[in-house]
């Protein structure tokens, strides 16, 4: 099992994801250090991309305020490489195939395995394409993180079959943002991945709320918020690291509660 | 020529989320069964005929011909087409594929608005829901095809995300179509995105170039040297390139938007000065920074201005089958002029583009050489546009 199994050892698992470098880097690193601080089990961090195409408005406006701000891929290795010194838990990257093509697959992977990254989510580079990275990810003892969604069906198997580090339960059709509800018969979709692979599984996409998560993790290994959090960073800047640590604590308490059960 | 995988050469793919995989890998299964169905042909071939007008024509430009001193220049006239441009080929097409896939409502997205015209007009026709995306400086730039949409009884939403242009109306239907599957198909308009759309646009758009080649042999008994086309996301220019592909002989030109000058950041030129990527679903050339970050791409056209170009398009570059030449705002806009002054023509000035390139190489070819230039659009839309760009206040 590779690091990332390891935020799924204790308990359910909350995961949370921050724009990088919205509104600038240094307060992304505390925003991280919040998190860990008050029980975050696993770190996605968003390379900011001018078109994120699986994003609500909440994160493209935080992509769109990071890169304003002249944050590029080598200032964010940068940080982590800084944040890597203190913070321990697994941390993986969220961004699209281009920014990982542009900047050369060897040099990217190679970079992240140097700077201590566990993973790499790519929400447009589906099963038919992981080959593109699979190869270089494996040379440097990256995880490629497999997503499902809930339009998957009879592809669920298969990318569970193959899937690494942890799979990703899309929650809902559309783009990430927080929703009032969430409809897709997510149980029957994680008793389908259970049958195919032992890796953890999360879910994420419109989760906000502590009933939200409870109710996620319930029926899986863990939860993941983002656009609540970048929500918060967007509302308080600079001021925003205590918002995220104080929040995520709300949130793990929920899950502490569905992993005594 | 594209493999299993929706590859043409190493461009194509399907770089989308999970979300979208079954709508397109159903999309494909559904093309593959009714592009050789002879009922649904037999359809398509009538709504093109009847209702759009086709075959469209092929008309000797005596005079420009006679002016320029060289080349013999036979115009193709898309732009006389229902709906006022080639985009009703590929619209006509896909809307009946989606009605036999039991799908009630079409998305889009539109630059110029020609290609959201055209699918509100065909929504009216089938009986469909229609909603267009245009990139909110689109919508002011083009405001009458807004009008002719909401007329037609299309919803269009302006898209205020990025550059508000065509690659962000791009976005903005993608991402509704991650939300709402079931019912709806997206319509996309150009030969891009992932596979099967590429190959299913260009198939649509085939029809120019089949007919430019029956008619020409009819005309002169031969090929033509070349034929030129406007390339955005390239449809209407694979449309006139592919039944030539195969015919060495004949030139295949793509005339890219140089905005003001492809030494400049202002520019829409993505062969010339974009590099390989991995953008709206497919791997191809795009303009984009050296972080991967697409630029914000300039023409004065709202139908070229897009960061990409299609992934057969790449591909041909990439072999040396077809050459992809810049034109600049200024040579587009005297090229609009001089087709209406000398034809009596208004171009769109999408395919302005393309008549300015002919203007350059058709004095130095032999009288008895011939180019074919689709005039893909006509060019009603732009008229405010280019006379404000001529210093006059005039509004629509």
């Amino acid at each position: 099992m590779s690091k990332i199994g390891g935020a799924f050892e204790n308990g359910k698992a909350f995961i949370a994801f921050v724009t990088c470098g919205d509104p600038d880097l240094s307060t992304t690193a505390a925003c991280v250090r919040a998190a860990v601080e008050n029980g975050a089990d696993l770190i996605e961090l968003g390379i900011p991309f001018s078109d994120p195409t699986a994003e609500g408005p909440v994160i493209q406006g935080a992509n769109l305020r990071a890169l304003t701000g002249g944050v590029t891929t080598d200032k964010i290795f940068d940080m982590v490489r800084e944040l890597r010194k203190d913070v321990g838990v697994p941390m993986v990257f969220m961004t699209y195939a281009n920014v990982v093509f542009s900047y050369g697959a060897e040099r990217f992977f190679g970079a992240c395995k140097e700077i201590g990254m566990d993973g790499v989510i790519l929400p447009d580079l589906p099963y038919e394409e992981k080959e593109e990275f699979l190869p270089v990810a494996h040379k440097y003892g990256i995880d490629l993180i497999s997503l499902i969604a809930p339009t998957s069906e009879n592809r669920i198997a298969m990318i569970a079959k193959e899937a690494e580090g942890f799979l990703y339960i899309v929650s809902s059709l559309g783009v990430t943002g927080t929703r009032s509800e969430i409809k897709t018969d997510l149980k029957s979709i994680v008793e389908v991945v259970r049958q195919n692979t032992d890796i953890p599984c999360a879910i994420g996409f419109g989760i906000s709320t502590p009933e939200q998560a409870k109710k996620m993790a319930e029926i899986s290994d863990g939860a993941i918020v983002g656009s609540a959090i970048v929500k918060l960073i967007g509302q308080y800047g600079k001021e925003a690291p205590e918002h995220v640590g104080a929040y995520v604590r709300k949130m793990k308490d929920a899950l502490e509660a569905v992993s005594l059960i | 020529m594209t493999n299993q995988n929706g590859r043409f050469g190493i461009h194509g793919g399907q770089y989308i989320p999970e979300t979208l995989m079954n709508a397109v890998i159903e999309l494909e299964e559904a093309y593959n069964h009714f592009k050789d169905d002879p009922a649904f042909n037999e359809e398509l071939t009538a709504l093109l005929n009847d209702y759009a007008g086709r075959p469209s024509r092929l008309y000797f430009a005596k005079k420009m011909t006679e002016d320029l001193g060289g080349a013999k220049i036979y115009l193709k006239r898309e732009d006389l087409n229902h709906t006022g441009a080639h985009k009703i080929n590929n619209v006509l097409g896909q809307a009946l594929l989606a009605k036999k896939m039991g799908k009630t409502r079409l998305i889009a997205e539109t630059g110029a608005g020609q290609h959201g015209v055209a699918t509100a007009t065909a929504a009216a026709l089938l009986g469909m829901e229609c909603v267009v995306f245009m990139g909110e400086e689109d919508t002011i730039r083009q405001a009458l095809n807004v009008y002719r949409m909401r007329l037609l009884g299309a919803e269009v939403i302006p898209v205020k995300s990025g550059t508000a242009t065509l690659k962000d109306a791009v976005s903005e239907a993608m991402r509704e179509w991650t939300s709402r599957i079931a019912d709806t198909h997206y319509c996309l308009g150009s030969v891009m995105g992932p596979h099967p759309f590429p190959t299913i646009v260009r198939d649509f758009q085939a029809v120019i170039s089949k007919e430019i080649k029956e008619q020409i042999l009819e005309k002169e008994g031969k090929l033509p040297d070349a034929v030129i086309a406007c390339v955005g996301g390239g449809s209407n220019a694979i449309g006139t390139f592919y039944h030539f592909i195969e015919d060495k002989d004949v030139r295949l030109i793509g005339c890219e938007a140089a905005g003001r000058g492809i030494d400049t950041f202002e520019t829409a030129a993505t062969v010339n000065t974009g590099k390989l990527g991995i953008f709206h679903g497919m791997k191809s050339y795009f303009c984009q920074d050296e972080y991967g970050q697409i630029a914000p791409v300039y023409s004065i056209s709202a139908g070229l201005d897009y960061p990409g170009i299609g992934p057969e398009h790449a591909h041909l570059h990439d072999i040396g089958r077809a050459e992809y030449v810049p034109v600049t705002d200024d040579e587009a806009v005297e090229a609009f002029e001089y087709l209406s002054r000398t034809e009596g023509i208004i171009p769109a000035i999408e395919s302005a583009h393309a008549v300015a390139y002919a203007e350059k190489i058709a004095p130095a070819m032999g009288k008895d050489q011939i180019i074919v230039i689709t005039i893909s659009g006509r060019g009603d839309k732009d008229c405010a546009a280019i006379a404000r760009y001529r210093g006059e206040d005039i509004h629509e």
